[in-house]
């Protein structure tokens, strides 16, 4: 299907307050920055702490839709473990879901970068080079937070 | 490593509003903060703009055009509901016209993600008989709004730029590319036959007003921003908005009409397109507003099945419309709902009206969750404001054993919003079991992302201004009971206090007051910057 083929689909899911919405936001910067066509969507509800969030990232030669088909994603990060049985019918027959059990948390200098690691774990898969990876970490976030999450990024891609 | 172009970055369609605004020299933004809409006029302060939020969308809506009639460019922002409240201003305004350009952003919520319902504001333009585009993502919000102003500018009339939920939050790639010629300096032209709308004046306005439409739609016609995507003719789509996106991904093969000024809407390009494929099928969002408008003018067009009125569309389902499919959409897992946040200080209100057995005519916040278990402790919920007035109506009329359970309850900035007229009804025509109205008062409008109002005594930008005191409104309205408790501090208090308000036949007014739980540190902070101002 013309246009379609050559998209990447990534879907990041998890709940409120941990960070899905910075994820999609460096997924998109990074993309945005390798000179692709890129699209980002996502739902603002009410402010609160613990709903089910997600945000959909397309990137490629030329997105339409800003919204990843159900069944159609080809990555799907998951934050929180009690969000892939929700998220997981966006995931196409064969794609890749990239659990938080998949880093060791343990490492981390800051628990609060696990998206950014998660981030890290699905670098290992997409074809944007680390230094585009890690300017957008930089934009999204205060200085205070770039080494711990610069760190966090690491742990996931080389772990 | 591509060339960086700095002036293409990615953006959402509301900071892209913001920042064609700040290029075409908006000198004035207002609004009230709605879901998705909320976003662009924060922008457009940050960007350096002059951006204020409005205790709601009628008098947004007027300042907006005060501004204009004095000849400066203004935007005006709000959510599909909200142009219900804005209605007034903007049928009248359609007859006056204005000097400056007016764009009136409505950002509708198809789906309601966030809102009580999912009217398709496309009728207000026609109803209204203002010029309405529909961009179809943040390149478009961006081109849009300077061709609104222009288009405003150009015949005198506001302009509605209508986004929807996906075109106002999706990030996609914007070039901020072109300039309007600078808006003349304001000053005050007197023109009264033309802005005083008394009947002698407004007819003839009237027949302006026509004029300048039919003007617009021949403009349309031939130089309007409807695009032609070529394809095969044995499909052919119009589509408008969002739904154009869905349909180049879902029919990559058809040919396809996006129209970009709906209304009024480019008919004889419809009627060409039409006659130029197989088949013709209108893709829309909402109500059927396209498709009827081709069926009126006598053009053979298909709609798409009732079922997908409801909610909003998506590439899985305008391919199911293409291929006519009626069979039942697949339900996907619900996520974990909202809910009132962990030590959210609502949550000792709700328990106490709960235990107290209240009916609650209850308002539109965050504090509406208050309706799930476990507090289970709301009972209607309209449309902003309409706490007030529908506890009255319910306390007017049910048996007096019923009427002194019945509570009003509205967060802060809905009653500054729309709940003082309701307080005034109160005093004016109390019922005979008096009434119980009780303000949660969080310091912030919670539910849209803690933004300021009258009665945080700060302005959009944080700064200190002039403060509603709700008690001394109470009081001087002629209110006797006048309360404040504090549900954190003193849990017991609120259950207290709303007894004995319940046991008198008299007008109470109870604030719980306790900042937002999720705003408390940045109201601080606030407070601590607008205090070491002054």
């Amino acid at each position: 299907m013309p246009g379609s083929d050559a998209v990447v689909n990534v879907v990041v899911a998890g709940l409120g307050g941990q960070g899905v919405l910075k994820a999609s936001g460096i997924l998109a910067d990074t993309a945005f920055r390798a000179g692709l066509d890129v699209k980002k969507s996502e739902i603002h509800g009410m402010s609160q702490r613990g709903g089910s969030v997600s945000s959909d990232v397309r990137f490629g030669e030329r997105v339409f839709s800003p919204m990843v088909p159900a069944g159609e994603a080809d990555f799907l990060v998951v934050l929180a473990a009690s969000q892939v049985e929700v998220a997981q019918p966006v995931l196409k027959p064969g794609g890749v879901l990239i659990h938080p059990g998949l880093v060791d948390e343990t490492r981390l200098a800051n628990k609060r970068s696990l998206n950014v690691a998660l981030l890290g774990v699905l670098a290992r898969q997409l074809d944007l080079a680390d230094n585009l990876w890690h300017a957008a970490i930089k934009a999204a976030l205060p200085e205070k937070l770039h080494a711990a999450n610069l760190q966090a990024f690491a742990i996931g891609k080389n772990p | 490593m591509p060339q960086p172009n700095p002036d293409r970055r990615l953006a959402s369609g509301n900071e892209a509003v913001a920042q064609a605004a700040l290029a075409a020299g908006v000198a004035l933004g207002t609004g009230y903060p709605g879901t998705p809409s909320t976003e662009i006029l924060e922008a457009f302060d940050a960007l350096g703009g002059r951006a204020q939020w409005a205790p709601n969308e009628k008098v947004a809506l007027e300042v907006g055009i005060g501004a204009a009639f004095a000849g400066a460019r203004a935007l005006v922002t709000m959510k599909h509901v909200g142009l219900n409240v804005a209605a007034d201003p903007l049928f009248t305004a359609a007859y006056t016209g204005v000097t400056g350009g007016l764009v009136v952003v409505s950002a509708d919520d198809p789906g309601m993600a966030s809102s009580q319902n999912e009217q398709d504001n496309r009728r207000f333009a026609v109803a209204a008989g203002v010029p309405m585009l529909e961009p179809s993502d943040s390149q478009e919000a961006y081109d849009f709004t300077l061709l609104a102003i222009t288009i405003s500018e150009r015949w005198r009339i506001p302009v509605l730029l209508r986004m929807t939920t996906r075109v106002c939050h999706s990030a996609t790639l914007v070039q901020t590319k072109g300039q309007l010629a600078p808006a003349q300096p304001p000053t005050f032209v007197r023109d009264v036959p033309g802005r005083v709308m008394i009947p002698a004046y407004a007819r003839p306005a009237h027949h302006r007003l026509r004029a300048k439409l039919a003007e617009i739609a021949a403009w349309n016609e031939s130089e309007g921003p409807t695009q032609v995507v070529d394809g095969e003719r044995a499909m052919g789509i119009i589509t408008s908005g969002i739904s154009f996106q869905h349909v180049r991904e879902a029919a990559p093969h058809a040919r396809v009409l996006k129209i970009g000024l709906s209304y009024p809407p480019p008919v004889e390009a419809m009627r060409r397109f039409a006659a130029s494929v197989d088949r013709c099928l209108v893709v829309e969002e909402g109500d059927p507003y396209l498709y009827e408008a081709a069926r009126t003018a006598g053009i053979a067009v298909e709609q798409k099945p009732e079922m997908y009125r409801f909610g909003e569309l998506n590439v899985s389902r305008v391919r199911r419309i293409v291929a006519a499919d009626v069979s039942p959409e697949p339900a996907l897992p619900a996520g974990k709902p909202p809910e009132l946040c962990p030590g959210c200080p609502h949550r000792n209100v709700f328990e106490a009206l709960h235990d107290l057995h209240c009916i609650v005519a209850g308002d539109i916040g965050c504090y509406t969750l208050g309706v799930l278990p476990p507090f289970s402790a709301m009972d209607t919920c309209v449309c902003m404001g309409a706490a007030i007035g529908v506890g009255l109506g319910l306390r007017h009329t049910l048996p007096p054993e019923q009427a002194r359970k019945v509570v009003s309850v509205i967060g802060d900035s809905t009653f500054v919003h729309s709940g003082i007229t309701g307080l005034v009804e109160m005093v004016y025509n109390p019922p005979a079991t008096g009434h119980v109205l009780l303000i949660l008062d969080n310091g912030t409008t919670a539910m849209t992302g803690m933004q300021e109002h009258p009665g945080t005594g700060r302005r959009l930008n944080h700064e200190p201004t002039g403060r509603v005191v709700f008690e001394d409104l109470a009081r001087t309205l002629g209110i006797k009971n006048v309360l404040t408790v504090d549900p954190i501090a003193d849990s017991d208090a609120i259950t207290r206090v709303l007894r004995e308000a319940l046991a008198r036949d008299e007008l109470s007014i109870i604030i719980a007051r306790r900042p937002c739980l999720l705003a408390a540190g940045t109201i601080k902070l606030r407070e601590k910057k607008s205090n070491a101002g002054q």
